[in-house]
Formats: C-alpha cells, structure tokens, sequence
C-alpha cells in the first residue's frame, strides 16, 4: 500500500500539549514576523527588543501596555461568556461602541451630576446597551436560526457608524472647531485611575469579572447548563434545558461585558465619544479569548501580552518600522493557533497500512 | 433462464465487531425487479453497498453480463453499469437538474453544454414517464421528484442495474404507486432493478423474485408468484425464534401510570409521524413496541418525554393532563428516558460521567443550591452509582466519549434510575451491545419493572421484545396496529403487521389488498 498521510483523532488531548500549543504557535508566529522582517531589511532581534522594552521596559511603557490590555480583557471576558455556548459572537467590536455610546449619553445630558451617580450610571447604561446591541442576534439566532457569526458581524458596522454620525451631527461639540468630537465630560464623568499612570478602575472591574466568570462557568449551575448546551444541544433539550432562554441571556451577559469595555475606555481614557474609539479591540479580544482557551485567567494574561504587542508596534515606528507590524504578528499567532489545535486534536499518522 | 446480469458469489465484508455480509450468493436478471427483504442490520444495505462499490469485500467476487467486476469506487461500478439510488439524495441542492446531471461526468469537451443532456432527459421521459425538468432548481422540487432525478441520473449515466435503497420510506403513498410503474417499465426495457424494502405489500405489488436476508446470510431466493408472506417472516425473522422464543418470569401488573389518547404528531420533515395512537401504560409492566424503524418509534418516545408537540389528541401521566409539557417538567414529574442516540442525546461524549450524571438531577437540592453546584456531592454519588452498577470506567473525571458501548448504557440506564422514574422509555436498549451488556441491561429492565416502574420498551428486536414485554404493540406507519398480551402473541403474526399486512382479514394495511 502507498504512503498515506491520515489524521487520528486523539482521545484524550494531553494536558501538556494543551500548555504547549499555545506556546509555541507564538514563537512560530515570531519566527515568521522575523523572516518578514528580515526580508525587509531590518534587523528582526533589534526591532523585536525595541518592542519589548518600548512595551514592558519602562513604567510608562508598561503602563500603557495594561491600558491596552484593560478593554482587550474586558471584551474577551464577554466573547469567551458566548463561545463557552458556542454562540459566536463575533460582535465585541460593535457592543464596545454602543456601550461607549450609551454611556456617553448620561455626562453629555446631564454634566452636573456627581461622581457617585454618574460613573455607576454610566456604567449600567454601557452595560445595557452592549448587551441589548448583542440581543438582537441572538432573538434572530434563537428563533429563526439565523446564523450570530454574520448578524454580530454586521452590527458591528452599524454601531461604528452610528457612533460616526453622532460624532459628526447631533453630538459634535460646538466649541470644539469642527471636529469629530463630542464635548469633554466633565472630571465627575472620568473613572479614577492609579497614581499618575493613565491606568484606570477598569481594571479592577476585568480582574473582578474575572474571578466571577470563573465562579459561574466552574462551579454554577448556570454554567453547568452552558457547558451542556455547548457540548450537545440535543442532550441539552433532553435534560429539559432551555436552549432559546440561555441564548438571549448569555449573549446579553457576553455584550454587557464587552459595553461594559465601551464604557471604561470613553469614562477612563477618552474623556470624550469620539469616531476610531477602538483600534480594533473587539476583534483581537476574539484572538485572545481563543488563546486562552476562554479561562479567564488567561484571558487577563494573554491580553496584556496583546497590549504589549500594540504599544511596542506603535514604539518601533520611530525606527520607520510600520506599526503594522504588530498586527501582523497578531494574525500570525491565530494563525498558528488555530493550526496547532488541529494538532492537539489529530494525531498525524504517516504511512501506516489500512486496516480494511 | 439467460445468464444473470449480475452474479455475486461468496460475498464477505466484516465491520469491526460484526460480520455485515457471510457469504452471500446473489443473482440478478436482466429485465427482473428484484426485492431484498430483510429485517435492519440484516445485510441489506451493505450487500447492495458492495454492488456499488462504496464497499470493498474481504471476500467474493462479482460479475457483471459475464466479465468480472474489479472493486474499486463507486466511478468503476457506474462504469459496468450498476447506479445505486440512496436513501438520502446525494443530489447538489442550489444546482439545476440539468447540472445535477452533469456531476462527476467525464465525457465530452471542456466547456459543458446542456443541449445534449435535454435530449437524453427527454428521452427518459418518452421512455420510461420519468418527467423532469431539467431547468428546476434541486431545492425547488419535492421528494419524488429528486428521486426521480436520481434514477434518471443513473439511466443518464448508462446504468442498467438500478438499485433503491428504501425508495418508498420517503414517498406519499401516490408517489410510491408512481415510482411502481416506472419500475415496471425500466424493467420492460431490460434494466435490472434492485429495491431494499421492509414492507411485504410492496415486494407482492412490484417484484418478481425476492431475496431473504438474516444476519448478514441469505435465508431464500423466490419467486414472488410462488411465495406465501407466512414463509416470507419465517425467513426474516427465524422460525426458530418464533418456535422457542424465551420468556422471563411476568412481574405483577399494576395501576394505569400512562396513556396516550388518540395522540397525533409530526415527524422531523413536518409530515404526520403518529397517527391516532392510543395506549395505556401500567405500573410494574414492560409494554413492549415491536416495528420497523422509521414508523413512529421515535415520535412516540418523543411525545411521552415532551421533546416533540403533540397536535392533536391527549396524554396523561399518573392521572393528570400533562399533553405538551416541557421536557423538564416531565422530568421532574418522573419520566425517564434511554434515547435511541446513546452518546450525543442521552450522554454528552465532552463532559465526564459526574457531569453525565449530573445531566437530569444539577437542579435538585442534593446536588446544587441555588447558584452553586456542590461537584463533591455529584462525585460520590456517581462513585457509588458506578460501583452499584458495575460500570467499567477509566476515571470519573475523563470524557464518557473513550467509553464502551455497554458500558456508557449502563451508566445511562442508572442515571435514569437513579432518578426514581415512574415511567421510563428505553429505546433499542441493547442496539450494538454485547452478549454480557445485553444480558446485564436486561436485567436492569426487570428490575426495575419488579419495583413498579413502568417501562415502554421500543425495540425492533423480536427476541428482546418477547423475553422482557408484558404487553407487545406493534407500530406501522406512525399507527399501533396490533396490542397483544404476551400469552397471545402470536410472533408470525406480529411480523406481518409489522410489515403492514394484517393476516386475520388478509389485506394490506396500506395500498390495495391482493
């Protein structure tokens, strides 16, 4: 019999290789930032320990590296809520931009309120706004079977533009010379942050929702019936679980989460709604979320290194070194991800004879 | 007789585990329509696989008009001639006919052109009444109408052995009357066709000869003008297990638990699949429901447990309405349930057997409170439900999927038990299993019929059925057509009605009596 190449299932995946993996798609995703890199002509360990020490070797850098990673977490928590159920929401993006729009709202009307009521206002508001934003593709998921991937996809789009054209129409600050911007909250509306550094209270909230997620998928009742649905929608219904309520209130929880990102970035870092609010966050928040195996703990961790990524593309600019670099290296680590899952799934078997 | 169109000889193919096909012998004439009868996992559907090419034997050998038949794929059998209709259509759904014609087609220039095929589908339609229109979408058209895409598929392709798979399971009784009479004509026209059926009308109504398969053998080639239904379940079932089926000692027979009123319901495809069925289920007795799969089995276990809509009639548990009730609700009223669908339904192969059997009781307050799952508890109940049972198992806290058959049965069998269930469905409980499993699943069932349980045992087993029942229904057609007390069973006759022919009156239950 010829050479085959087959792929075996494996039963079990080995728990060191689940570690593993992950470990090493990173540094193949490395190796080939390097060779393009290289290719380009720059010295791949001199632009790479630029980025690391532009990233983590200052107290600045550092600290702009866990302000990336705050929103980075906050919506990777929410995505990895839905994924647990295999509801692919796809839509963190979005949900972050109707949260930082909602929460908006409360210091744009009402300025004079005090910090005590507006920042947990601004919060509530965040929150129900992206969860409401992710409902919608989960009632047409629930009742009509309409695929989220592509519904969360497309609302994405609308709540950047939404947020577009209340920033250049109704909302644009009249002092502000004509543009895109809407008016600074005022001091009540900024959420506190830790010495001078520009990190705020947001990550407090991440580090809470953390801890509580794990809570909830480990060891809840609630994540029991998550977990089953997951698994098997049709042992699921068989064990007299409803399928449609826990879409509705997972996707909630996964958007409110993820407006609740929204929120922490306008309140914490912005002062302000503006249009470009995220670089993306919601989408490399799917990545981290799909990293870490969707354990929260993880998610905290692979996020900062995600921050750390981005601050250190933007520090290699000033050696001409594009910032897209870093973006780049984003995708080559899902890329190699996502390939060495299939190898912690399938065993590859080469040239054994086939068992008729 | 001329020589055979097709002659397999000697035909052998092993699955792991089972012996699908032991030595079959099988000759097909040019111009005959040919039945192959047989019970489910009789070896049916593999001997007609082989023909096709989709199976390679481990031994035997086939010749086609003469010349031997090299196996190899499906494109060599289509080659020599043989075109096999399944049961699911292997048709492109967005494609035309037309297009669909065209699949996997070698012949002629690189550009495609549909001139030709219009011709030949005409052809077809002059030729045999198999109307078609080659501009439909696949998508558009009704069942009938894709099988007849597919049959004419295969005449396109030069096929003149045409084997159908079930061909009438999917049809309106109007369509299957149709489907007969192009069978009639291709057969006029010197084609061989080869249909797998279970119902006894439509091999008297259309074939001239019949193959009798049992247990992967050949029971008995004849000619239908020449046959006896009688001798046709003698062969199917086995004379022998009519003769001496075994019987376990009776439990004592107890309070109405159940009933169905005159229940009607829809099946997956949203056509009926229960039709008016009526039972009455008591405490402490095993009602056994014998049928060929696909006859309203599933729906009826679906009804009782409340994962299917009931449309029209009534069911009550335990003297109280409970038509259309939630799943959980019935759950928690004390239905259990061993589905057909052991791992994916009742058992879920990601999670571990303390999360398994957690599947039907993480509610209740000796498991969880309100939020929080108490996983110790959980552990030891499954440790000492393991232990009871005798479940075979590498670690609590591995993935059930790397278990046995029998042994994932049985830790299914105990969740449900575990649950204290006044009524329990089980469906094909010892499907796949061993002789050990089957036997200790067997004795789980009369256990728990001895404390009181009542049991609706759905099996297409005859043996099992007539071991463990107290009660036997037969079920055809989404209806329950004959309910015997055990001491009345008459097995012959249970086989007839099994395939849709009542011998009292001796008519057919369905299309026109002979």
């Amino acid at each position: 019999m010829a050479m085959a190449v087959k792929f075996e299932k494996r039963l079990n995946p080995s728990a060191a290789m689940n570690l593993a993996v992950p470990l090493l798609s990173l540094l193949a995703a490395l190796l080939v930032g390097a060779v393009f890199l290289a290719l380009t002509g720059r010295d791949p360990g001199e632009v790479y320990s630029a980025m690391f020490k532009g990233a983590l070797g200052s107290s600045y850098g550092l600290s702009e590296t866990v302000v990336k990673a705050i929103p980075l977490m906050l919506c990777a928590l929410g995505i990895s809520a839905a994924f647990r159920m295999q509801l692919w929401n796809i839509g963190a993006e979005g949900q972050f931009y109707m949260g930082a729009f909602a929460a908006s709202w409360l210091p744009l009307t009402f300025p004079d309120l005090p910090s005590l009521v507006m920042l947990p206002g601004m919060v509530a508001l965040g929150c129900a706004a992206g969860g409401l934003w992710a409902l919608a593709p989960a009632l047409l998921r629930a009742r009509w079977k309409v695929n989220e991937i592509i519904t969360t996809l497309m609302f994405n789009y609308l709540a950047i533009l939404w947020v577009d054209y209340l920033v250049y129409g109704p909302w644009k600050d009249p002092k502000g010379f004509n543009f895109p911007l809407s008016a600074q909250f005022s001091p009540a509306a900024a959420l506190p942050t830790f010495g001078d550094s520009r990190i705020h209270v947001g990550l407090v909230f991440a580090i809470l929702l953390a801890i509580l997620f794990w809570i909830l998928f480990e060891k809840s009742r609630w994540g029991y019936e998550i977990k089953v649905i997951g698994a098997s929608e049709s042992a699921a219904r068989y064990a007299g679980m409803d399928i449609r309520r826990n879409i509705y209130l997972v996707m909630f929880l996964s958007g409110a989460v993820c407006g609740l990102a929204g929120m922490t970035e306008v309140s914490g870092i912005a002062g302000r709604l503006q249009p470009g609010l995220s670089p993306g966050y919601g989408y490399t928040a799917i990545i981290v979320a799909w990293l870490s195996k969707l354990h929260p703990a993880a998610i905290l961790i692979v996020a900062v290194l995600f921050g750390a990524l981005q601050v250190g593309g933007f520090f290699v600019q000033t050696m001409g070194v594009p910032a897209s670099v870093s973006s780049m290296l984003q995708g080559a680590v899902l890329f190699f991800v996502v390939g060495g899952e299939f190898l912690t799934k399938y065993r590859i078997v080469i040239g054994r004879k086939e068992v008729a | 007789m001329a020589q055979p169109l097709v002659q397999m000889r000697g035909i052998v193919k092993k699955f792991p585990g089972v012996v699908a096909n032991d030595h079959v012998d099988l000759d097909i004439y040019a111009g005959e329509i040919h039945a192959l009868l047989g019970e489910n996992g009789s070896g049916k559907s593999t001997i007609m696989s082989v023909l096709a090419g989709l199976y390679k034997p481990d031994a035997g050998e086939i010749l086609i008009a003469g010349a031997p038949f090299v196996f190899g794929s499906p494109r060599e059998a289509i080659a020599a001639g043989v075109g096999m209709v399944h049961q699911h259509f292997k048709l492109v759904e967005p494609f035309t006919v037309a297009q669909n014609m065209q699949l996997g087609e070698r012949r002629g220039s690189f550009l495609l052109s549909d001139k030709g095929i219009r011709e030949e589908i005409k052809k077809f339609e002059q030729r045999f009444g198999l109307a078609v229109d080659p501009d439909a979408c696949v998508w558009q058209l009704s069942v009938g109408e894709k099988q007849r895409v597919e049959i004419v598929r295969m005449l396109y392709r030069g096929s003149n052995v045409l084997i159908l798979d079930e061909p009438t399971a999917v049809l309106t009784p109007q369509e299957a009357t149709e489907l007969f009479v192009n069978m009639k004509k291709m057969a006029a026209a010197g084609c061989a066709v080869v249909f797998i059926t279970h119902k006894m009308n439509e091999v008297q109504e259309v074939a001239d000869r019949v193959t009798v398969l049992r247990g992967g053998r050949v029971s008995g080639t004849m000619l239908c003008r020449e046959v006896h239904a009688q001798e046709l379940v003698w062969l199917m079932v086995g004379r022998e297990i009519i003769m001496n089926a075994e019987r376990c000692p009776r439990g004592e027979c107890g309070a109405e638990i159940a009933s169905l009123d005159s229940v009607q319901a829809l099946n997956d495809s949203g056509r009926p699949g229960l039709n008016c069925v009526s039972l009455s289920l008591r405490s402490g007795q095993i009602f056994g429901i014998a049928g060929v799969s696909g006859n309203g089995q599933k729906e009826l276990a679906e009804v009782l447990t409340g994962l299917r809509k009931v449309t029209s009639g009534s069911v009550k548990f335990q003297c109280k309405p409970v038509t259309n009730l939630s799943p959980a609700e019935l759950i928690r009223r004390g239905i259990g349930y061993v589905p057909e669908d052991r791992l994916g339904m009742g058992l879920v192969p990601g999670l571990d057997a303390v999360e398994n059997m957690l599947l039907k009781s993480y509610t209740h307050p000796e498991f969880s409170g309100r939020w929080l799952i108490n996983r110790q508890a959980a552990e030891a109940a499954t440790a000492k439900i393991v232990l009871q049972y005798n479940v075979k198992l590498a670690s609590l806290t591995q993935p059930v999927r790397s278990m046995s058959g029998g042994n994932l049965q049985k830790l299914l069998l105990a969740r449900e038990i575990a649950g204290d269930p006044k009524l329990i469905v089980v469906v094909y409980p010892a499907r796949g299993l061993d002789v050990g499993a089957t036997e200790s699943i067997h004795k789980l069932l009369m256990e728990l019929r001895d404390r009181g349980t009542s049991i609706l045992l759905i099996s297409e087993d005859l043996d099992e059925l007539m071991k463990l029942s107290d009660r036997v229904g037969v079920m055809f057609g989404g209806r329950i057509v004959g309910n015997f007390a055990i001491e009345e069973v008459d097995l012959e006759e249970v086989g007839l009605l099994m395939m849709g022919l009542f011998r009292n009156r001796g008519e057919h239950i369905h299309g026109n009596g002979r």
